[in-house]
């Protein structure tokens, strides 16, 4: 019980049969919008399948990548590749041509790609591997919660008059069923959309409901269903139907786009969304993956569009946001017998927000000759993924100490990669081997 | 059986095809002989009122009552229905017998079922040896694929999607037409306590089949250290937990001589240069036999073994423990996994030296003999006793169970080595069971809400995955409990904003006539009270699927009713409508959200609100 954080039901217990629908929603009415504590936000999106990272931000200027890759690498940039060639960031990586509308956020400072990063497991399997980058303990199966659920946990939820207003739209999923990454005892929403959010009755039958969970037994159920009245009479003031994306921002018009608008719809409505998650499939290539156009380039396009447009929509609040995208594991370095590229080892990430250190490439290449390849076919790593959301978790959401969020890691804040501004500085930046 | 698999899906009404299942249990001709008769004096002497006691076994032993079961269990005896439900096989169940027969790819043997309904890799590596065998197996500059290639190939895709499917809708059929509640009950505990996650890999939900069927079904009322070596041997448990994976540290001696070993790798190695001029497959195949001999011990099956399976997390093991139990259980393998994933002993990766557990030594050598004893102590290690009376008095008592209830269902386990038919009867049979502590004092699970309210209102059997995909949506996804410790047994893990949302609407939904196979009209109780006055609706309703007794207030709200042309006038959607994104993980059958058309009006109102109220959230 010491968890709910948005108990009303010992005023409204008394409210027993007499009860006038009216009376209820005048007490709604005056109920005030509670603001996030700090404002900061961090959305994560989860790119399932296994994205083929030296597709994504690729390395035109290792001399290993185009042997590798006689068919499926993506041209240097140069006038004659033209639009097929890599949008050149620092003349060693360079991004998709389908990401082309990332592009200008990397060139704004406020877009950094990390290369060579992921799980220390040797896991193949995208379950096994998802698992642990959403458990947050690598090679660890019993580990129950999430990572972000234990973020959740350890910042602390607000006691009824506290300073911070409660809301339980603190942590949200935009999928249809909660994530390993925020499952766990901290109270998160999982809704496949915001619509769904809602009681499925006509008024005076949804009255008749809330009225059944506000008398009775003062118990967990009673309890949680009076929250869930309020809450959908919350995000029902927030309006979000009534919502359009501003500053031109152009979502792709799939379940993916939606689901970002619809972040961002929360973000804006100041609903006091912390955590908000969303994923987006369709990367396991093994078979015909393309190279700049073709399979991976459309999964590339709707993903960069996507993200770029969460960004313009955000406008100045991408002050306090951050958007952290991540992939289970990368994809063999050589290129298989059918076009297409099998379960790999080291990955790449994006952090993407107003204080990130951008224009730069962070995390340590470590190349891909033959000699260096982790287990002789894929790019090895060399930044452990929870270094990089420690960071995040520390920096940007303010969370002091991160050992309960990551337990059995033992990098410390020296193995950090200052991929944010806020971050005490040393070593910025890429080291190449 | 023929037509209906023609045929997306077929409902079949309950009155006609269960045979009348509500009331089979309590059949004169059934053999009742040895079991108690109805003991009146026992019966008075528990906390719980006559009415109360029928009530508590049909919600505990029993996923809630149809139509009909609260007069038949009334009739026989509570005592005796309940030692009837401990012996499954004297109930005949013709019911639970045709819902089960109508799932072609559960009656199949696994290499059967991997055979006709290839997984994902098996048809990735038939697809590259096809396209290989036109070229000289280098890399080839462009692939070129058919259209009928293609669309073969995407129909075997989804052909292997058959068997989630059919694994999830039957899980819910059984449980709602099944006479032998107690043994769907007690499967769905057992499949939980052994959590296995159809989505680890492609053929995982080709290993569920058998471990449903042939490792938990059988042993739910027998011995538990049976049904444990059932687990440990399954391809599911195997592959799910890595063990077929696990082999001996390099440093270790193995069962096959070192000499051996080191000329195997001397083969290996001379094959090594040769192989870019393999086909991608073969070349997979060769590193996966390397990456076997060096990938060590992995300790997660020995883990969970004790933490989950046997002792508790608080069953005084150590780390230690654990280590030496996982270095007994190398070489516990699979032989090819896609393809026949047979139990396989592989001596030439077991750890031949001598550990200890538990401050049990295994002298060095035994081989699976190892493993054997390892589950032996196991199983009779007291914590074991303790940690599954807890569990399971958890399940049929409250959350919190009484610690004298759970110190002597652990005599029973103990005094009986592990018999679990005795072990649940002495739950089920205590005073505790009967306590006024233990009246609704359980939160239902969703499936135990989607099956209990399909119960109540005698729902036609749904033989698709629809059902299921409610469960889901209710946030209790079957064979979709990723980390190996389960779904909650307790009421805290299962009420959220989220969950309470999505009960209210399954009650708005099912009260409109849009969740599979109910149709109100056909519930016995609705043409009862049909034409009745409101108020005589609602007791009837309430009586129906509450039990009766609620409080003045609850039965005032369900009293109030609404204006008719004004509800019309802003009626809401209402229903069940597929939902792409929400399909549930990796081919078990679709999702559903709730959507549609049609508040329910009238009584169907009266039914919806009692389904989304909180008294039916408990058990």
């Amino acid at each position: 019980m010491d968890r709910r954080v948005f108990m009303r039901s010992g005023a409204m217990a008394l409210v027993t049969m007499g009860l006038n629908p009216s009376f209820l929603r005048r007490t709604t009415f005056g109920m005030t919008l509670p603001k996030a504590a700090k404002g900061k936000v961090l959305i994560c999106i989860f790119q399932r399948g296994a994205a083929d990272a030296l597709n994504v931000v690729v390395p035109h200027g290792d001399p290993s990548y185009y042997a590798l890759r006689p068919n499926i690498a993506i041209a240097r940039p140069s006038l004659a590749a033209g639009d097929a060639g890599a949008l050149d960031l620092d003349g060693m990586f360079g991004l998709h041509p389908a990401l082309r509308s990332l592009k200008p956020l990397y060139d704004r400072g406020l877009l950094a790609p990390i290369v060579a990063v992921g799980s220390p497991s040797s896991t193949r399997s995208h379950f096994d591997a998802q698992d642990y980058m959403e458990s947050g303990t690598p090679d660890r199966k019993g580990t129950t919660d999430g990572w972000l659920n234990r973020y959740l946990a350890v910042s602390g939820t607000c006691e009824a008059g506290a300073q911070c207003a409660p809301t339980p739209f603190k942590a949200v999923s935009l999928t249809a069923q909660m994530p390993r990454i925020l499952e766990g005892p901290s109270p998160v929403v999982a809704m496949n959309s915001l619509d769904e959010f809602t009681v499925r009755a006509t008024g005076s039958q949804s009255d008749r409901l809330e009225a059944l969970y506000r008398t009775g037994r003062a118990d967990v159920i009673h309890a949680t269903g009076s929250d869930t009245f309020e809450a959908v009479k919350m995000l029902r003031a927030a309006n979000p139907q009534q919502y359009a994306a501003a500053n031109g921002a152009q979502y792709p018009v799939t379940d993916f786009g939606r689901r970002l608008r619809q972040i961002a719809q929360l973000v804006k409505s100041d609903v006091g969304l912390e955590v908000a998650f969303a994923d987006i499939g369709g990367w396991d290539t093994h078979v015909n993956q393309g190279g700049a156009t073709g399979q991976l380039a459309n999964r590339l396009r709707e993903f960069g569009d996507g993200v770029a447009a969460l960004v313009a929509d955000l406008g100045d609040r991408m002050r306090d946001v951050v958007i952290l995208t991540m992939t289970e594991f990368g994809r063999t370095a050589r290129q298989n017998g059918n076009g297409g590229t099998d379960h790999g080892h080291a990955g790449s990430m994006f952090v993407i927000g107003g204080d990130v250190h951008g224009r730069d490439i962070h995390g340590k290449w470590p190349g891909l000759a033959p000699e260096v390849l982790n287990e002789g076919r894929d790019l090895a790593l060399t930044t452990d993924f929870r270094a990089v959301f420690s960071e995040i978790v520390s920096t940007h959401l303010g969370g002091e100490d991160t050992s309960p969020v990551f337990p059995g890691f033992t990098g410390t804040s020296a193995n950090w990669l200052r991929v944010l501004q806020g971050t005490p500085a040393s070593g910025i930046g890429a080291r190449r081997g | 059986m023929g037509l209906s698999r023609l045929i997306p899906y077929v409902l079949v009404s309950c009155a006609t095809a269960c045979a009348g299942a509500a009331t089979s249990s309590a059949r004169s001709e059934m053999d009742l002989r040895g079991l108690p008769s109805a003991d009146v004096t026992r019966a008075a002497a528990r906390e719980q009122t006559a009415d109360q006691q029928v009530l508590q076994v049909l919600n505990r032993l029993a996923f809630g009552s149809r139509p009909g079961d609260v007069q038949a269990v009334r009739t026989m005896g509570v005592d005796r229905w309940i030692a009837l439900q401990l012996e499954p096989a004297r109930i005949p169940d013709p019911a639970g017998d045709s819902v089960a027969g109508h799932y072609r790819t559960l009656s199949l043997p696994l290499p059967t079922l991997l055979e006709e309904y290839p997984p994902n890799p098996v048809l990735r590596r038939l697809a590259r040896q096809a396209m290989a065998g036109g070229g000289a197996g280098m890399m080839r500059d462009s692939i070129r694929i058919s259209r009928e290639d293609s669309l073969e190939y995407a129909m075997m895709r989804r052909r292997s999607q058959v068997i989630g499917q059919e694994l999830v809708s039957a899980r819910v059929a059984r449980a709602v037409a099944s006479d032998r509640q107690l043994q769907e009950v007690l499967t769905d505990f057992w499949l939980n306590h052994f959590n296995v996650f159809a989505g680890k890999s492609a053929s995982m939900r080709h290993y569920l089949v058998p471990f449903e069927r042939d490792v938990i079904r059988p042993n739910v009322l027998g011995n538990f250290r049976t049904m444990l070596g059932a687990v440990a041997h399954s391809p599911a448990m195997l592959f799910y937990l890595d063990n077929w994976q696990s082999t001996a540290d390099s440093t270790r001696a193995t069962m096959v001589p070192q000499r051996m070993v080191r000329a195997a790798q001397r083969r290996y190695a001379q094959r090594a240069p040769q192989l870019s001029g393999l086909s991608s497959a073969q070349r997979d195949t060769l590193l996966a036999r390397v990456q076997q001999r060096r990938r060590g011990v992995n300790e997660n099956y020995a883990r969970e073994l004790m933490e989950l399976h046997t002792l508790g997390v608080d069953g005084g093991y150590t780390q230690q423990d654990v280590s030496e139990a996982a270095r007994i259980l190398t070489g516990w393998s699979l032989q090819q996994p896609n393809e026949l994933a047979a139990f396989r002993f592989n001596p030439a990766v077991h750890d031949a030296e001598a550990k200890q557990v538990l401050g049990t030594t295994f002298p060095a050598g035994q081989g699976v003999a190892e493993g054997e004893r390892l589950l032996d102590l196991l199983a009779r290690h007291p914590a074991t006793a303790t940690f599954i009376a807890t569990k399971l008095a958890q399940r049929f008592v409250s959350d919190t169970p009484p610690a004298a209830l759970v110190e002597r269902a652990a005599a029973t386990f103990r005094r009986t080595d592990g018999d679990l038919r005795e072990v649940v009867r002495t739950i089920v049979t205590s005073d505790e069971f009967f306590a006024a502590a233990a009246w609704r004092a359980k939160v239902k699970s969703p499936f135990e809400v989607v099956v209990s309210a399909l119960r109540a209102v005698d729902a036609g059997i749904d033989t698709t995955p629809r059902s299921a995909a409610i469960v889901a949506r209710l946030g209790q996804g079957l064979y979709q409990h990723q980390a190996p410790n389960g779904w909650p047994e307790t009421g805290d893990g299962w009420i959220n904003t989220g969950a309470i949302l999505n009960r209210i609407n399954f009650g708005m939904a099912l009260a409109s006539g849009n969740v599979p196979g109910v149709m109100l009209r056909r519930w016995p109780l609705y043409a009862e009270l049909e034409t009745l006055p409101r108020e005589q609706q609602v007791d009837g309703v309430v009586r129906g699927l509450l039990g009766g007794d609620v409080s003045a207030d609850m039965r005032a709200i369900l009293l109030s009713g609404d204006h008719p042309m004004m509800e019309r006038a802003r009626t809401q959607d209402t229903s069940v409508l597929p939902d792409r994104q929400a399909s549930m993980a990796r081919g078990m059958g679709p999702g559903v959200r709730f959507n549609g058309a049609g508040a329910p009006q009238g009584l169907a109102q009266i039914v919806g609100l009692a389904i989304g109220s909180p008294e039916f959230q408990r058990r």
